[in-house]
């Protein structure tokens, strides 16, 4: 058979860092980037004689995220112990959530070529992040060092139902899932620092089976483009197997970025044996319904349900939606800015073209802006009323950029008005026409293509400034048109 | 002058404090002559901190000059078992492994005696990771039975109670796991007191099995034992599993005797391997408490026969798992000539815990392994609730359950080893306690005929130690045991 004839099937495991100001069990810093093993004390160092103590805002977070998946959050759950000897893992063991976890069975809509998918979310679980291994060239020869700043970082699995069916899926359940956790505040989304990670566990089978076939574990994909390549190329690799009359073994395997393809990390036969137990140090979790209601109340409409309303609110195109409410500041300022102006299309316009150059191209964030959504939405209407040129305006939007000026102070300051006066610019007009009688003549004469001379001659003699609505007009007026 | 001052009760020493008959550094430089006279023989002590231990009294007799002494024992000098973390001082836990460990930090009860104001004379022997019932399990040497010098003192914390029976110190802290301190308590005529689980913070106490651990007070007198119970019952928000409950008042109330209360007798405590001395003694105790007006109940506790396997289950998965940090990575003794990581970990394990301990990591791992987790640890916890449910169903018909410590009284040094069971068996009074979680305390009730002491183990209900500090009590003043001279 061929590769046509298979359906691959894809459930994702997320690893997202939670915001915390302070680990899950000390209260060291969660700070990225610090000198290693800056942020740690005798809890996360595992020194002996430390007990664990829950931070509370972990839990808060981990029901805001389950209640936004729409998952049920269960009053009690327990802490268990995943042991393993790691030099990186202080204890000996991670405290992470087994059997009983805090949140189960939600779900996530994604969007698919073929329509809207929802694929179901079976559990989400909070547990401690490990340290780092540094295996450093310039450390003596042969050693490694270990940097534990990121041991007892708060982390949230979110594992996935084997809904996926193809890689494109899989980044688009990755993407609305990051997106969620970023609206909610409990993640920042981060890919490169690590703080929102995921495995894929993915199998192929004959099309129509029902039958999964057997998975392989790829660990540790910490980009969007990864993911994809990573899943396409696994699929197609165990595909070869089977059609090779081989069989797909379970085991854990790695993306080799620079070859561009999975390798073998460890098989099932030494997957580790992590001998859980419920940890005697911590009670049960408990979650009151006052912690659940209050997490609840205090929900953000979410990405999805802000798209579909700025379509129907806004009257804007599905791309622009989506861009405008990928991030919750944007979605914001684009609302607060949307209350000052009469067409949201054009503000759009504004957001995905200049706005969003200025951001990039300055570094800028959203928060540290410096001009008013008023301010915006009276340059908007400034151009409205053809008092700048577009091209004006943009000049216009970079100043107040920068300097959060009013527009109409760097309109004035600059000259950028545009001439309308209906007697300043036939004088101009008839001026031109005057000096260029012979152009006159053959344009009369319906060589047409020397409008554009006049206009341009027009616009250089007001230096820019002319209203082109209104220098067209007189123009084709004069030239008996 | 030094061996009647360190053969006063810790009450009695903070009342001549408080008198200023004595001053905290002449009790502490006593205590420091008995260790250097007695200590060769008895070899309670892993290390003795002697400047910081007059240091610490000379800070108490300067604020008993300025005449704000910072609690009733302000100024008598104690000793630790070698399992809590002292800040600056080395602890070892009985192991190679933590040779030359000295802690960044003090344990939560450290710090509650040190700003009691109590001299801290240094850190006593144990079995290695308080594994062990005899103390002959340390890494280091075997401590000796103060009362007859060829026997063990019990174990784990056999140092602090040899210690306190020897007079070296005027008190100590212990841990009791599955008897660590009712034991050796009933084994060196001291009084030991096993608090409710909870009761007394963790924080700091190397862990053995964290789900039974429990620290608590080990002296000569029942008064002694409430006094420095009452300094470390203290709720502590770095322990998550440690109660928010009132620090209770054990001193007051503490003579007012048992009459009209009902002490249940427990049928499966009295058993076929008793020392027929041991019953003989335990039988006459009973007969005592009768006399003095509590009323006895013949009761039940089924599941008893499964305590011993039940808790070596426990015990030991948790323990195979709170001794995976002693990697070699981060402190303590590394293998020298490891190459590789597989190496370090397998080299420095295998050069540094003992057998007993090993013998554990290994039960306890297995026990916990995929295929025999329900058929062991799972059973095990099943079972655990059982007996906890035998013991609340006692307690709705008693106020106190009576029992010996110990099958036996202190066995020889050398007797046990190479026969774990046997060794296992002397825990089997003590441990149904720690696995329901409930006070135990042992007292001393006699001696038999060859001279060694005989303990009485009275259980409570939950936080209930004042009951039984005063049934000890009632006990002890019929008695005076503790007034007896130790042969040492």
């Amino acid at each position: 058979m061929p590769l046509s004839d298979f359906q691959t099937v894809i459930g994702l495991e997320v690893h997202a860092q939670l915001l915390t100001q302070s680990k899950i069990f000390c209260g060291c810093s969660t700070a990225f980037g610090a000198e290693p093993n800056h942020h740690t004390c005798p809890v996360c160092l595992g020194m002996p004689g430390v007990l664990p103590v829950l931070n509370q805002r972990v839990v808060e977070y981990a029901v805001r995220a389950g209640l936004a998946l729409g998952c049920s959050v269960k009053p009690t759950s327990v802490w268990s112990r995943k042991n393993y000897f790691y030099p990186d893992l202080p204890k000996g063991y991670q405290i992470t959530q087994y059997d009983q976890p805090i949140c189960e069975w939600g779900e996530l809509v994604i969007d698919t070529p073929s329509g809207e998918k929802t694929v179901r979310v079976r559990r989400i679980h909070l547990e401690e992040d490990a340290g780092k291994s540094v295996h450093d060239a310039s450390a003596s020869a042969g050693q490694s060092l270990v940097d534990l700043n990121r041991a007892g970082v708060p982390l949230m699995e979110i594992v996935s139902e084997p809904d996926l069916r193809d890689a494109d899926e899989a980044v688009e359940y990755l993407k609305a899932l990051r997106d969620v956790l970023v609206y909610l505040g409990v993640n920042d989304g981060n890919l490169e620092e690590g703080s929102f990670r995921c495995d894929a566990n993915v199998s192929v089978m004959p099309k129509g089976s029902t039958t999964y076939g057997q998975r392989c574990e790829l660990k540790n994909l910490n980009s969007f483009r990864f993911l994809k390549q990573a899943i396409e190329y696994e699929a197609a690799r165990q595909v070869d197997v089977l059609e090779s009359g081989g069989k797909v073994q379970q085991e854990t395997r790695l993306w080799d970025v620079n070859k561009g393809v999975t390798r073998s990390m460890r098989s099932k036969e030494d997957a580790h044996d992590y001998r859980y137990f419920p940890e005697p140090d911590l009670p049960p979790l408990r979650v009151s319904d006052a912690l659940r209601d209050s997490q609840r109340q205090s929900l953000p409409e979410l990405p999805r349900a802000k798209r579909t309303r700025f379509i129907s609110e806004y009257g804007l195109p599905a791309y622009d939606a989506r861009i405008l409410t990928a991030e919750r500041p944007l979605a914001d300022f684009f609302e607060a800015c949307a209350a000052h102006v009469s067409d949201a299309k054009k503000l759009s316009n504004w957001f995905l073209g200049e706005l969003s150059r200025l951001l990039k191209e300055e570094g800028t964030p959203l928060s540290a802006l410096r001009f008013t959504p008023a301010q915006l939405g009276e340059l908007l209407a400034t151009v409205e009323k053809g008092t700048v040129s577009a091209n004006a305006a943009k000049d216009v939007l970079g100043e107040m950029f920068r300097t959060g000026r009013a527009p109409a102070d760097i309109i004035a300051e600059k000259g950028l008005a545009q001439v309308s006066d209906v007697g300043a610019v036939e004088a101009v007009v008839d001026d031109i026409l005057a000096k260029n009688a012979g152009e006159v003549e053959k344009y009369k004469a319906g060589k047409k293509s020397v409008y554009g001379f006049f206009v341009g001659q027009v616009m250089k003699a007001m230096k820019g400034k002319g209203n082109p609505g209104l220098v067209n007009e007189l123009l084709k007026k004069k030239l008996g048109d | 002058m030094s061996s009647t001052l360190t053969d006063l009760s810790m009450l009695e020493l903070g009342a001549k404090l408080a008198a200023r008959e004595v001053s905290s550094v002449e009790a502490t430089r006593a205590s420091l002559a008995r260790i250097a006279q007695v200590d060769p023989k008895v070899r309670a002590f892993l290390r003795v901190d002697e400047a910081g231990a007059l240091k610490a009294a000379e800070a108490s007799d300067a604020r008993r000059q300025a005449g704000s002494p910072l609690s009733a024992l302000d100024g008598v000098p104690v000793g630790l078992k070698d399992i809590f973390l002292t800040e600056g001082l080395e602890t070892t836990c009985g192991s190679r492994l933590l040779e030359g460990f000295v802690p960044p930090y003090d344990a939560t009860v450290v710090r509650l005696l040190k700003e009691a104001g109590l001299p801290l004379l240094g850190k006593l022997n144990m079995d290695e990771f308080a594994m062990g019932s005899s103390n002959e399990s340390s890494a280091y040497f075997p401590t000796h039975n103060p009362w007859d010098l060829t026997r063990t003192p019990g174990g784990s914390s056999g140092g602090s109670a040899a210690a306190v029976a020897a007079r070296e110190v005027f008190g100590a802290l212990g841990t009791d796991t599955g008897g660590s301190i009712r034991q050796p308590a009933g084994f060196t005529n001291t009084v030991g007191l096993k608090p409710t689980y909870g009761r007394v913070s963790r924080y700091g106490v190397i862990a053995y099995a964290s789900s039974l651990d429990q620290p608590g007070p080990m002296a000569r007198t029942v008064g002694d034992t409430a006094a420095l119970f009452q300094l470390i019952a203290r709720h502590d928000p770095l322990d998550s599993t440690s109660a928010d409950v009132e620090t209770p008042d054990c001193l007051t109330g503490l003579e007012d005797g048992v009459r009209g209360l009902r002490l249940g007798v427990p049928r499966e405590y009295f058993s076929d391997g008793m020392d027929p001395e041991v019953a003989g003694t335990l039988r006459a105790s009973l007969e005592e408490l009768e006399k003095l007006g509590a009323t006895l109940v013949d009761i039940s506790l089924p599941h008893t026969k499964y305590a011993l396997a039940t808790y070596y289950l426990l015990a030991s998965s948790e323990a195979s798992s709170n001794l995976a940090r002693y990697d070699g990575i981060r402190y303590g003794q590394r293998a020298k000539d490891a190459r590789g990581l597989k190496e370090l970990y397998t080299q420095t394990r295998g050069q540094g815990f003992g057998a007993e301990v090993k013998l554990r990591i290994m039960l306890g791992t297995y026990a916990l392994s995929a295929g025999y987790y329900d058929a062991y640890y799972l059973r095990a916890q099943k079972v655990r609730t059982l007996i906890r449910e035998d013991f609340t169903r006692a307690f709705g018909q008693v106020d106190a359950i009576v029992s010996p410590t110990s099958p036996v009284p202190a066995f020889k040094l050398g007797d046990k080893v190479g026969d774990p069971l046997s060794m296992y068996l002397m825990d089997v009074y003590t441990l149904p306690c720690n696995l329901a979680g409930l006070p135990g305390l042992s007292v001393p009730c006699g001696f038999t005929q060859g001279g060694l002491p005989v303990g009485m183990q009275l259980l409570g209900r939950p936080f209930d130690e004042a009951r039984l500090l005063r049934i000890a009590r009632a006990f002890e003043r019929e008695h005076d045991f503790f007034r007896r001279a130790v042969p040492v």
